[in-house]
C-alpha cells in the first residue's frame, strides 16, 4: 500500500511512524518529526492564518480542501467567507499542493475520503490517539486540537516534531 | 525671541496633534460612512455594548456573544477557538482598529454572522465602533 506523504521522515520517530503509514515518504535524517511543508503562498498565508495557524496543504487530500473552501460560511462554526476571487486562489493553491489520496489521509471515522477535519484522519488519529493525553486538549494554553504549534514548535514552519 | 525649548515643546505639540489628526481620520470616515447609510447624526455607545457583550441566539452555537473570542476585557487580548490570540478591540489599547474600512467590514460581515446569524446594520456597527473608541 502506497501511503505518499509530502515532506521528509526523520529517523527518531521512523518506528512509530512506519506503523502508521508515512513509511514511503520516509527519507533518514536526524531528528524526529514529520515536515509537511510550510504555507509559502502569501494570500493562503494571510487569510488561513487569521483564526488558526495556516495548515500545510499536505495534511489533507483535494477533496477535503474543495469542500471546506466551498462553504467558508459555515467554517467548523464561524462564518470564514471570503470573497469569490480570493476563495478561488486559496482553494487552487491548498487543492494543487494537497496530500495524495490514500487510507492513511482518509477520514478515520468513516472511512470516508474527503475528511472535513484534519484531526479526523486516520493519520491524525493514529499519531495522537494513546500518545497525548486527551485532557491536554482541554488545557486552556492549547484550547483546541487545532492549536498545532501549542505543542509543536515548528508548526508554523511546516514542521511536527515529536515535543 | 522665543526660547528654544519653548519652540520645542510648541513642535512636539504640533506633532502630537498632527499625529492624532491621523490616526482619527480613517475611522472618523468609516463612522461617518455608517452615519450616512444608516441615516442617523449620531451613535449610541451603549447600544454598542449591548450588542458586544450580550448573549445572542440566532447565531451559531459555538459563538453566542462578541466576548466568547475577544472576551469581556476589550482593553486585553482575545483569542480565537483555535486558540491564536486577537489584538485588543479598544481603540485606546489598539489605535489601529477601525482605520481600515475593507477589514472593518470583512470581519463585521464574518462576525454578525457567526454570532447574530444575520449581517448588522450600519447603526449597530458604528455604535460598537464608538463604544469601542470611548474605552
Amino acid at each position: 500500500m502506497a501511503n505518499i506523504l509530502p515532506g521528509s521522515l526523520r529517523a527518531a520517530s521512523l518506528s512509530l511512524a512506519l506503523a502508521a503509514g508515512f513509511a514511503s515518504a520516509a527519507t533518514a535524517e536526524e531528528g524526529e518529526g514529520v515536515y509537511f511543508g510550510a504555507v509559502t503562498d502569501p494570500t493562503v498565508k494571510q487569510e488561513c492564518s487569521a483564526c488558526h495557524m495556516a495548515f500545510s496543504a499536505g495534511m489533507l487530500p483535494a477533496s477535503s480542501w474543495t469542500a471546506i473552501l466551498g462553504d467558508l460560511s459555515n467554517h467548523f462554526g464561524e462564518d470564514a467567507s471570503l470573497d469569490d476571487k480570493t476563495t478561488a486562489a486559496i482553494r487552487d493553491w491548498l487543492t494543487g499542493n494537497a496530500a495524495q489520496p490514500s487510507r492513511w489521509m482518509t477520514n478515520a471515522a468513516d472511512g470516508g475520503d474527503t475528511p472535513m477535519r484534519i484531526t479526523e484522519t486516520t493519520w491524525w488519529t493514529r499519531v495522537h490517539n494513546g500518545e497525548v493525553n486527551p485532557a491536554a486538549f482541554d488545557n486552556p494554553r492549547v484550547g483546541s486540537r487545532a492549536n498545532c504549534a501549542a505543542c509543536h514548535r515548528g508548526a508554523e514552519q511546516g514542521f511536527f516534531g515529536e515535543e | 525671541m522665543m526660547h528654544k525649548r519653548k519652540l520645542a515643546v510648541l513642535a512636539a505639540i504640533a506633532a502630537l496633534a498632527g499625529a492624532t489628526a491621523v490616526m482619527a481620520g480613517p475611522r472618523d470616515d468609516i463612522l461617518a460612512g455608517y452615519a450616512a447609510e444608516a441615516g442617523v447624526t449620531a451613535f449610541d455607545a451603549a447600544a454598542g455594548k449591548a450588542l458586544f457583550t450580550g448573549t445572542h441566539t440566532g447565531g451559531k452555537p459555538e459563538t453566542p456573544s462578541c466576548t466568547t473570542c475577544h472576551t469581556g476585557n476589550l482593553t486585553g487580548p482575545g483569542k480565537t477557538r483555535a486558540g491564536k490570540v486577537i489584538e485588543p478591540m479598544a481603540v485606546s489599547a489598539n489605535p489601529q482598529r477601525f482605520t481600515d474600512p475593507a477589514k472593518v467590514e470583512k470581519w463585521f460581515g464574518r462576525n454578525c454572522r457567526s454570532v447574530l446569524g444575520r449581517e448588522c446594520s450600519a447603526k449597530e456597527k458604528g455604535d460598537v465602533i464608538t463604544w469601542l473608541s470611548s474605552l
